[in-house]
């Protein structure tokens, strides 16, 4: 029974979006919050990242966007209050902040029960030795490990252990070097007195490798009462020593026979209980030798996680909801299946189908890192696929990608896989052998294959291909996301398409029964008739990549939302399970579909919907746009043809001379020769990228001929073929979004955005202020007018993003985009109601004055947002800035002024710059900086800081009368900076690019070794600067209360 | 290009075999296994893995069982997880069929229907029948194989002729033919450690138990702390008692429990004894439920899969459970001597029964699970200390324990 002694409840979420910890959380996070409102709970939540859709003022009572930090969540209890905690849907950091508020004491002293699970169970689940103990106790079988600290000590380990490979760890280092697999005694002596010296504290930890090992999950549900159920069992293609997010996984596990998977299913739910899982979800992961069957566990998570939104994606069991109603007392039984809503959610899901994911990298961007996959998560963003067989669901995963898999080693698969992948070639062999051959035609769809596909086996193209399909009448069967295989009716569905073999159907025979004329054919599962006045489809951005990420899933939440509640029905089609847009009641029906030409179609013909809107779901829909709308989709607001023409350079040009606004110069070249020739007219540093890119992709600032030379060179190959594009690159400018929202015909700005960093830095990468600091009214009023003149002559019906750079008081255009940006949901938390679903309405037919009517009002308080970086897991490449997007998420932080705001976001960014006494700022200057750079000193000195610097910087501060420790250059000896991150004496580098080419070879070793040690490395003076004034701010306004999303928003009026 | 491949793909394009239903629907598909024709009613099952349990499942009968799981014969046969000496279905219907991956793995799937006589068909829209059969109710069906060229109608009329499983007795035709004792193999692993506990006891009890279609990990149960005689269905009690049973199991089996008489007959001369402990499964439940005056009833579908959850009353707990029936006491009938212990919570039917006087109780689901999940061996233990606490009266408190 639901608890009455509860009233408040906060939820933490998991912050920025980085490697390993996605949108799931957003999407558990939404889950929990609407379950616990529902039962009339009042919700707190804090989070810091503003493209969730669980931070939108509507969705709590009280929402902070606040550094998730142990001291700013403490300071949220104790003026919120909440009688609860729930940790565990927030991924690990939610869990970490929890566990540190309890060891802090607030949550004793504040009389906060954490519900779900308590820091004992956590500790439980987390602690290596503790967790061991506990498996150890419940008589399953581990890894066999020991730790050395000497040859002796490690040889013993080694016989105890008795074969090999080994894995060797060395303790605490920087980054893990040193450690290694060894397959025979002498590999292993070598590596163990490597690894010794590597360790600061002289040990290593042996440990038998179970690299090869298949490897499965199993996603348990347990309630107060006891009862346990098991929602999904996954299998991993890429077999232990590969981390599960970089793995091929598939639901429901293939190559178990029903006793090895019941006795699985005993041992994770026992696992559970050991560990003290009172209510929720946990993921319990599984090791089994392929040749003897042995089992051992290798981790529980005691939380929600990105394989159970992939658990609750892959059957229609929502996990978080349920997870978040155990925990405040409900039990299994007394719950609801959401989907069938007949039948308890006591149950365990059924699939009658297949569920692949495959991951999705980015290794483009981070040329240097190492692409091998291992035990380290790599994958930005991944794709689920459902088939009636393994192959179409992997082959429907695969087209999911938009990229080629990469990195896995099929060899290295069960053998069941290998044959599954080995009958998909053979048969695309037979294609091509065969081609034009219509009999053939069924059965590679049956297989899976695109007609993309099929027309590269045959060189033809895929619209002749699409041609002949229809022609035969070979259309996709829609399958249910039903929980039961079939076996109940499904109220709330979501679909799959899938070609069948079977050509069945009623024979109307005199034998046959009465009853048979009664029959429908078995087809008709899915209505494809209007069911509402109308329709509207809305796609998705597919797998997550940096450069299309969260925030444009949340553009397409805010669009279903926005139509929905205008009586519209919303049809959805996405494939990436992490998203709040694949839950099944963000829209009125889900389609778990690639979103391709091809299986867009397929269900926008089925659906008959009035309409598609394409330009919320980054690069992906937008490429399609054209396509469909030349197959008679009706894509709404702004015209395909307009937004191409937004890309069209010529057209641009003459578009910006007409409406007087400066641009850079720039031409398109096609050859290295065209480059040189242009570069040279209009003046080094240029800016040069691939047309049509999103995120930047290859973009970079070019200071003299022989790079550029080189970059062309490569560029060609990447963009296969497409114009290189040069442009002049305006040096120290401003650089300014503008995001605004036009229903066609009148346009809004909802924010203008003032980057941090000067033009130059990829504006996904950059930090950003709104509303603007240094500009003058009459800048800001023709910031504006520029925005309205573009969104008129471009006919711009929805969101448009502008770029622009202001130097010396002058506006210099850059780009306009007329569709969502990423920075659309940071703008429409600053300034309090949603662009996106103001966009949506006016796409929908709305007038934007009867939209946005009251909406806008002037700002009393500033926003700052700050990306996040995953160089930590790529050591190796450089973290420097540049115009190619690199940030894998954001953070949003609020102040009473900018530089407040800028100094919380890097604490919520995870690079919390040092409180004088926690330790030194290294200085390391540019030239052209120095000047500046004094007044900022002067202010630290001031505050108490500890100053290092390298002798240039040194030498001028002393000059300026500000005492510094000088710092040698690495090759010159010591003190230097590396041996400062080493010994732990720096808490802050500020380290301004070298002007000209890549960083010095320096600069790039103290940054991988700065990151890796966790000290936050400030590269542009701009960024040094508001940081040195938010110090300021800070150390004379500590103590202050922090304010909820609602609080500020209720400021403006 | 790979010959064997070649062929099969040819063989998946011309979909030859196919499946008649008596409604006049036909399901086309690619035939595997034993190449003859069958008569069976179709059911359809809805677990994803166990498709080796549930074809020695001699529950299974004169069906024909359709796997709605994706994808079927994956991890092959092995020789342990055998539930019964023999395929007693008619045939099975998947959506795909695999070639094996598992370390216990000794042959296909193909291979062993074969061996054994049976027919499948594969390729079949799986989801498409079970919605048929949601929407429509069990049907009888003809799985034409050997000649598909004579017209499908003749199928469907095969399939409308044939009499059904209702009113038939397939018990009589799945029972063991002469009484034998049960004995634990090495293989039956994880039960010898219960075993070994309970050997140290003086002596064991010795439990008769009826053979309607027993599966063999109900005899693996039951000989973990039992001396086990299996005996053939048509045994009369007299004869059950003068082997001086220390209890009575009614096992599980195929069709329709109203046909199968003699059983009901024999049952109530056990409960007239008062003091012969009883425990029924699946159909055993069922005709314990009949001796003690309870109606049967058809359901549409029947249950047949491993997640079906079921409400213990007395604990409160649920238990995922593994099904396969297509009867069910009619709750209306329960007559007053009999107490409800479990129900389903999907549906409200009654998945459990215990007498509120004498020593019997039965369950309408699986508790010896393969497949499916073990939550519900408990039950077992109950039949043990009901039996304990008869043997011994001191022993009284521990037969007392929750049904």
């Amino acid at each position: 029974m639901k608890r009455t002694d509860l009233r408040k409840i906060l939820i933490i979420g998991s912050g920025p979006i980085v490697i390993g910890q996605g949108c799931e959380f957003d999407y558990s996070g939404v889950q929990a919050v609407k379950a616990l409102r529902r039962e009339g709970y009042e919700i707190v939540l804090a989070n810091s990242n503003p493209a969730t859709v669980m931070t939108d003022p509507e969705m709590a009572e009280a929402t902070y966007i606040e550094p998730l930090t142990v001291d700013s969540v403490a300071a949220i209890i104790r003026k919120e209050r909440p009688d609860a905690l729930l940790p565990t849907l927030g991924g690990q950091t939610a869990l970490n902040v929890a566990t540190g508020l309890a060891k802090s004491g607030v949550l004793a002293e504040c009389g906060v029960e954490m519900i779900g699970a308590n820091a004992d169970a956590i500790a439980r689940a987390e602690d290596r030795n503790l967790f061991k103990a506990a498996m150890s106790e419940l008589g399953l079988d581990m890894p066999k490990s020991g730790s050395a600290h000497s040859p002796e000590e490690a040889q013993r380990i080694a016989a105890d252990i008795g074969s090999w490979p080994l894995i060797i760890r060395p303790g605490f280092t920087l980054g893990g070097t040193g450690g290694g697999i060894a397959h025979d005694a002498d590999e292993f002596d070598e590596i163990v007195s490597r690894g010794l010296e590597a360790s600061l504290n002289h040990e290593v930890l042996i440990e038998e490798s179970l690299v090869g090992w298949k490897e499965f999950e199993m996603e348990v549900m347990r309630d107060k009462a006891g009862n346990a159920v098991i929602v999904c069992s996954i299998e991993n293609l890429d077999p232990m020593g590969v981390h599960t997010g970089d793995s091929i996984t598939v639901a429901p596990i293939q190559t178990l026979t029903d006793r090895e998977y019941q006795s699985m299913r005993d041992d994770s739910i026992r696992v559970l209980e050991k560990i003290g899982i009172e209510t929720g979800g946990s993921n319990v992961q599984w090791a089994v030798n392929p040749e003897t069957g042995r089992r051992v566990i290798i981790e529980m998570n005691p939380r929600v996680s990105r394989s159970s939104a992939l658990a609750s994606k892959a059957t229609g069991f929502p996990i978080a909801k349920i997870a978040a109603l155990l925990a405040i007392g409900y039990t299994l039984d007394e719950l609801k299946n959401d989907i069938t809503q007949a039948t308890p959610a006591c149950f365990e899901p059924a699939l009658d189908y297949v569920v692949v994911k495959v991951p999705r990298f980015t290794f483009e961007k981070f040329p240097g890192a190492d692409r091998r996959l291992g035990t380290q998560m790599k994958s930005v963003g991944e794709a689920m696929a459902i088939g009636r067989t393994f192959k179409q669901a992997y082959l429907k995963a695969i087209r999911s990608l938009e990229a080629p898999l990469s990195g896995h080693d099929a060899e290295k698969f069960d053998p069941w896989f290998r044959r599954e992948l080995g009958e998909i070639e053979e048969f695309r062999k037979f294609l091509s052998h065969n081609p034009h051959n219509p009999d053939l035609l069924r059965q590679a769809k049956v297989f899976g294959f695109s007609d993309k596909d099929i027309a590269a086996t045959s060189g033809t193209d895929e619209d002749a291909v699409r041609k002949t399909r229809l022609s035969l009448g070979i259309r996709p069967e829609y399958g249910e996301v039903d929980t039961c295989a079939g076996e109940f009716a499904a109220k709330a569905p979501y679909y799959y398409s899938y070609y069948s073999t079977s050509d069945f159907g009623l024979r109307p025979s005199g034998l046959a029964t009465a009853d048979a004329l009664r029959l429908k054919s078995p087809k008709s599962e899915v209505a494809g008739p209007k069911s509402s006045p109308r329709k509207i489809m809305v796609l998705g951005g597919g797998p997550n990549r940096i450069g299309q990420g969260i925030e444009f899933d949340w553009c397409c939440c805010h669009a279903a939302f926005a139509l929905r509640k205008m009586g519209i029905e919303v049809v959805m089609v996405n494939s990436n399970p992490e998203t709040v847009s694949t839950d099944y009641d963000t829209s009125d029906k889900l389609y778990f579909e690639p979103l391709t030409f091809e299986d867009v179609m397929e269900v926008y013909e089925r659906e008959r919907c009035d309409g598609a809107i394409v330009q919320f779901g980054g690069q992906t829909p937008l490429n399609l746009a054209e396509r469909l709308a030349a197959a008679g989709v009706n894509v709404l607001g702004t015209s395909p043809h307009d937004i191409a023409l937004a890309e069209d350079r010529d057209f641009f040009r003459a578009l910006v001379n007409e409406v007087g606004v400066k641009q850079p110069p720039s031409g398109i070249a096609h050859s290295v020769d065209d480059a040189l020739k242009i570069a040279g007219e209009i003046g080094y540093p240029v800016l040069v990228r691939p047309s049509f890119v999103l995120g930047g992709r290859g973009m970079a600032i070019v200071y003299h001929e022989d790079r550029l030379r080189e970059y062309v060179e490569e560029a060609v190959k990447i963009s296969e073929g497409a114009p290189i594009l040069i442009d002049k690159f305006l040096t120290h400018a401003i650089e300014l979004d503008v995001d605004c929202v036009a229903d066609g015909k009148t346009c809004v700005v909802g924010a203008i955005l003032e980057h941090i960093e000067a033009a130059g830095c990829h504006s996904g990468d950059a930090a950003a202020v709104t509303p603007p600091v240094s500009l003058t009214a009459e800048t800001i009023a023709e910031v504006e007018h520029i925005a309205r003149t573009f969104a008129a002559r471009l006919n711009v019906c929805g969101l448009m993003n502008i770029q622009l750079a202001v130097k010396d008081g002058e506006v210099w255009m850059i780009e306009v985009n007329p569709r969502a940006s990423r920075t659309v949901p940071f703008v429409s938390k600053a300034v309090g109601w949603s662009l996106a679903g103001a966009a949506a309405r006016c796409m929908a037919g709305e007038k934007l004055a009867d939209v946005v009517g009251g909406s806008i009002r002037p700002s009393s308080y500033f926003c700052a947002k700050e990306a996040v970086f995953p160089f930590v897991k790529f050591p190796g490449a450089d973290i420097t800035l540049t115009p190619e997007m690199k940030s894998t998420g954001e953070v949003m932080a609020f102040g009473a002024d900018a530089a407040t705001a800028y100094y919380k976001s890097q604490i919520a960014a995870g690079s919390p710059l040092p409180l004088p006494g926690q330790g030194g700022i290294v200085l390391c200057i540019r030239n052209e900086d120095k000047a500046e750079v004094v007044e900022l000193a002067k202010t630290l000195d001031k505050l108490g800081y500890e100053i290092w610097a390298t002798r240039g910087t040194s030498t001028a501060l002393w000059k300026a009368g500000i005492e510094s420790n000088a710092l040698y250059k690495i090759p010159l000896g010591s003190p230097n900076t590396l041996d400062l991150i080493r010994r732990g004496k720096v808490k802050w580098i500020v380290n301004t690019r070298e002007d000209g080419e890549s960083a010095a070879h320096d600069s790039v070793k103290i940054r991988t070794a700065a990151t890796l040690a966790g000290v936050p490395v400030t590269t542009t003076l701009a960024g040094f600067a508001e940081a040195v004034r938010g110090m300021a701010a800070t150390a004379s306004s500590t103590g202050m209360p922090p304010r909820s999303l609602q609080e500020w928003h209720a400021a403006r009026d | 290009m790979n010959a064997a491949l070649l062929e099969k793909w040819k063989k998946e394009r011309e979909r030859k075999a196919y499946l008649a239903l008596d409604d006049g629907t036909v399901f086309h598909g690619v035939a595997f296994g034993a190449e003859k024709d069958a008569l069976g009613e179709v059911v359809f099952n809805t677990g994803m893995s166990g498709y080796q349990e549930i074809l020695t499942d001699p529950s299974y009968a004169a069906q024909f069982v359709t796997l709605t799981t994706a994808e079927v014969g994956n991890y092959g046969i092995n020789p342990e997880d055998v539930e019964s000496r023999g395929l007693f279905l008619s045939g099975l219907v998947i959506g795909d069929l695999t070639e094996p991956s598992n370390w216990r793995s000794e042959k296909s799937l193909d291979d062993y229907l074969k061996e054994n006589g049976v027919p499948g068909i594969y390729g079949v829209d799986t989801r498409a029948l079970t919605l048929h059969i949601r929407e429509h109710g069990n049907r009888k069906a003809y799985l034409r194989v050997i000649d598909p060229e004579i017209p499908e109608s003749s199928a469907i009329a095969r399939a409308c002729e044939w009499e059904g499983l209702d009113g038939q007795d397939y018990a009589a035709k799945v029972t063991c033919e002469k009484s034998y004792e049960f004995r634990l193999r090495t293989s039956d692993f994880g039960l010898r450690k219960r075993k070994s506990e309970v050997l140290s006891l003086k002596s064991l009890p010795h439990v008769v138990c009826y053979d309607f279609g027993v599966k063999t990990n109900i005899l693996r149960s039951l000989a973990s702390w039992a001396k086990v005689t299996v005996v053939p269905a048509k045994t009369t009690a007299e004869d059950v008692l003068a082997m001086k049973p220390d209890g009575v199991f009614l096992s599980n089996g195929p069709a329709d429990p109203a046909a199968v008489t003699y059983a009901i007959e024999n049952i109530k001369k056990l409960l007239e004894t008062g003091k012969t402990p009883l425990m029924g499964i699946c159909l055993g439940h069922q005709l314990l439920s009949l001796a003690c005056g309870a109606k049967m009833g058809r359901l549409k579908f029947g249950h047949h899969g491993c997640n079906h959850p079921v409400k213990n009353l007395a604990t409160g707990r649920a238990e995922i459970t593994s099904q396969n029936h297509n009867f069910a006491v009619v709750p209306e009938s329960i007559p007053s001597c009999l107490e409800v212990t479990h129900i389903n919570l999907n549906d409200g039917s009654i998945e459990g029964v215990r007498h509120k006087t004498l020593p019997a109780f039965s369950v309408q689901y699986h508790p010896e699970s393969c497949p499916g999940p073990h939550a519900s061996t408990y039950l077992f233990d109950e039949f043990r200390k009901l039996i304990f606490a008869s043997k011994n009266t001191k022993d009284t408190k521990a037969g007392s324990g929750h049904l």
